[in-house]
This record gives structure tokens, sequence and C-alpha cells, in this order.
């Protein structure tokens, strides 16, 4: 089992951890003028990249704070620190 | 024996070896149909293009060996008690073709309708399992309801006791259910494919694509670059790599999907059972390994390896069912990539290119399909337009919002 390292607790273990996908999705700023297939793209479509990936993680078992990790998808490991990002 | 003539080497005095199925093509400067993939969609695809369309001038084209990904790594499970109507359609579809694949290739498949058993363990799961009983019934697809009894009767290692954490309440049955052997169906399906002429190209990868407008004209490989009349892309996993270099975005997301064997061992485990609840699927292959599987690993990853709490909980799930299995040794356990749609169903279609065709985002699904997609696939291709039968399975349902929403709807492990 890897170890992920949560900004506030340190290395703990994968299972701890809850994934939330692509990072740095914004909702849109003028949801009202999105024609479907910009919400359609906004709801369903994220990148997939074979190599680094920003995403989203939860220390779900532990302090219970999301963070921003960068982590390559061919190997699994996590590449730098993570964010702390709200 | 005399001391002067040389011993014989080791093997000298095995039989030839046997006629070699298909042939190892080099890539020639131009095809009319370019197919990105060969595992079992790709071949299968290729075949029923020679078959049903007498297009031959086909490529297929493997980054690695024939059948070495997914088709290498799945469960070969083959079912087809999909809840919706679309569903129901393409998998009854290839379950029909299934049935009649050994005399249609000529090769053996090891083909056993054995039967799949989908366990119910809640209320909840009781009544999602008698509607899709009778929604089967309405397609035409054979599925019935079974009380915990007639569950033993099927499968007699299932614990069937109410003193488990989530006892068996019954269960759904299709008895056309089945595995098959799934090297010797790529091989099946590559064999006819050979000898209708098309070019099978192991060791091969796609780098880019040759593009004029709407259109894409030629494919980059890593032996060069290969004209083509039509692409067709059956690279699962890797498709978004793919739709990368030609710029076109598709709602995957690629995925580690793991499964394991264990020993082998007698034969105890006469059909297959699933059961989304505890999460875990069981069959017995022909030469008596246990085949277990489940979800997905939760994150992205293209790594064909995961993470060893799942198979851990998959293992519980698994002896918490089946108490007999509790001293089995596990041989072996691996991982694929599977590209995972948000509504569970597949890709299939067109594209923003007028002459590239999509087929992916089967997910944790796509074995079962081969046959009956391969046979849509290629009649779409070769029409150009969307064969009825994946017509709904096109890539703008996401903007239409015209799901098919299989999510745990059809006993689909996730």
């Amino acid at each position: 089992m890897q170890l992920i390292a949560c900004p506030w607790c340190g290395p703990r273990e994968e299972t701890e951890f809850s994934y939330g996908g692509q990072a740095h999705v914004a909702y849109p700023e003028h949801p009202a003028s999105l024609t479907d297939e910009q919400w359609a793209h906004f709801v369903f479509f994220r990148d997939n990249p074979k190599g680094p990936f920003a995403e989203r993680w939860v220390h779900a078992a532990g302090c219970r704070r999301w963070f921003t990790a960068v982590r390559d998808t061919r190997t699994h490991q996590f590449i730098g620190p993570s964010e702390l990002t709200s | 024996m005399s001391t002067t003539t040389a011993p014989n080497p080791p093997g000298a005095d095995l039989p030839e070896h046997p006629d070699h199925l298909w042939d190892d093509a080099e890539p020639k400067k131009v095809y009319d149909v370019v197919i990105v993939g060969g595992g079992g969609h790709g071949l299968a695809t290729a075949h029923y293009l020679a078959k049903n369309h007498g297009i031959t001038n086909v490529a297929v084209l493997e980054k690695g060996w024939l059948a070495g990904g997914n088709m290498a790594r799945n469960t070969t499970l083959i079912r087809s008690n999909y809840l919706w109507d679309e569903s129901a359609g393409i998998y009854e579809h290839a379950l029909t073709l299934w049935e009649g694949l050994e005399d249609d290739l000529g090769y053996p498949i090891l083909f056993s309708q054995r039967g799949v058993l989908n366990l119910a363990h809640t209320e909840q799961d009781v009544r999602d399992s008698v509607r899709r009983v009778e929604a089967n019934k309405l397609n035409g697809i054979d599925a019935e309801w079974l009380g915990p009894d007639e569950v033993a009767k099927v499968c007699p290692i299932v614990n069937v006791s109410a003193d488990i954490r989530y006892p068996v309440q019954g269960a759904t049955f299709q008895p056309r259910a089945g595995i098959a052997k799934h090297d010797y169906v790529a091989w099946g399906f590559a064999r006819r494919a050979s000898e209708a002429g098309i070019d099978i190209i192991q060791d091969c990868e796609v780098t880019g694509f040759v593009r004029d407008g709407d259109r894409v004209t030629g494919v980059r490989t890593t032996r060069g670059t290969i004209a083509a009349g039509t692409v067709a892309l059956c690279a699962a996993g890797h498709t978004s790599v793919l739709l990368d270099m030609l710029g076109v975005r598709a709602p995957l997301q690629s995925h580690p999907l793991q499964a394991l064997v264990s020993e082998l061992l007698e034969p105890v485990h006469p059909t297959i059972v699933m059961s989304n609840a505890v999460h875990v699927y069981v069959s017995q292959a022909h030469k008596g390994e246990l085949v277990m599987g489940a979800g997905v690993d939760s994150y992205n990853g293209y790594g064909q390896r995961g993470a060893f709490h799942i198979i851990e909980r998959q293992m519980a799930a698994a002896v918490e069912l089946f108490p007999v299995f509790a001293r089995a040794h596990l041989l072996r356990s691996w991982a694929g990539v599977v590209d995972v749609t948000p509504d569970a169903s597949p890709i299939v279609g067109a594209t923003p290119y007028e002459n590239v065709f999509l087929n992916c985002g089967w997910g944790t699904g796509g074995f079962k399909a081969t046959p009956g997609l391969g046979w849509a696939f290629a009649d779409t291709v070769a029409h150009g337009r969307p064969h009825p039968l994946v017509a709904p399975f096109g890539l703008d349902r996401f903007v239409t919002g015209a799901l098919v929403d299989e999510h745990g709807a059809a006993a689909v492990a996730h």
C-alpha cells in the first residue's frame, strides 16, 4: 500500500484517503449563459492524461481536509509536495 | 550408443511447430481502413469487415502483442442481463453471436454456458433485481428470480445461511450466460481476419495522426506513416491518449481493474456468481482456477497494477460467500486499464472527424460485447454511420442528456 502525504498529518496509508478526480475545475462564472455543450463539458468531461495529473484528495479517515496533489498516472507515484487549496 | 555421433539436441524429437494462426504482417503504405488496437474489439471488427462487408484492405495496429492488453486481463464473463433496452440490444446481440462463434471462426473458444447468478443482499437489491428480471424478459432475454434455496441448488457452495453479515436474499439467474477462453477468442478472430487478407501489425504504436481539415488522412506510427481511408479506434483504456492527439475530448477516465486466480482446484463451482453489494465475482476456469474480480481502483491509472487493499476486500467478500475458498491459495493477480464513462455505458460512433470512428468506454465489461460490438462497429465503419445497435451510445449523448445509465442498475460490478 502506498503512503500519501497529507499536508496536515504527514504520510498516511492510502486507505485513509478518498479520491476527488481532476483538480482546478472551476465552477462556470456565468452559469446562465452556458450552452448545453459547455455544460456537458463542465459536468462530464475531465482530462485523462497518461503522465502527471493534478488531482483532488481528501484525508477522509484523518483530518478530513481536501488538498491538491500531482501524481503520475503511469506509475501511480506522487510528485512533489501536496498543496493546501480549499 | 556410439560415442562418435553427436547427441540429439533437446526438442529434436518433437513434432514440427504447428502452422501459425495468423501472419505477422509488415505495414503497407496505405489501407482502406486502419483499426487502432489489436485486442478483442479490434480483431472482431476486422473479422466482420471482411465477412459481412467484403472490406479486406484493412490493417489492425497493435502497440504491443496481439490481444496482450485487456483481452488477456479480463475475467471472461459473458452475459446480457442489462436493464435498459439499449444495453440489452447490443449485449444480447453479442450473446447470440457467441452461441455460434465456434462455427463462424472454425476454432474452439471453449464457450461454456453455465449461467450467472447475480446475488441480492438487501431489500433494495431484491426490488432492483426483480425489476431487472422483468425488463430482461420484455427484451426476450432469459432471466429468472431465484430464492435462497433455489440459489443453493444452482450453486451449492454459496453460503445462503442467515448467519452472515449480508445474507443472500435471492438472485437473478441467466442460464445462457457463460465463460469463454479469451486467448482462443482473440486467436480465432485473428486467424479468420488474416485468412481474409487483413494485416495484423504488432509492435506498432500510434504516435500521431495526419489531419486535413475535418478528415484524418493517415496514422503516424513507430513503424512509419500509414495512409488510411477510414480510422477506427479500438484502444480501450488508452483511447484518451489517442483522442488527445486528435484534439477531441471524451468523458473517459482510465482506471486499474484488478483480477486474480487461485491455484488449480477440482471442479467446485458450477456457474458464475456476482455480488455487487459485497463486491466480488467468481467463476471457475476450465483448467480449475477460481477467477475473481471486483471493482476498479478509485484513482486514474495507466500502470496495469492496482492496490493490495482492493484485493484484500474482495477476498474477504469471497470467503464470506464461499467458505470453501478459505484455504485456496492466490496464484496470480494483475490489472488492466479500463476506460470508464459517467453513465457506465460505452461510447461508439462518430467523432468530429468524418472518417474517424470511436469505440471506447466499455469500462469493466468489454469482453462480453466482443462479437456484438465487432459486428455493429464494422457496419458503422463500412457505411459511415452508426449501426442502430450502437446509435444510442454516441458521444453526443452527454450533451443531449440521453444517458444510458447502467451504474448499478444492470448488475454491473464497478
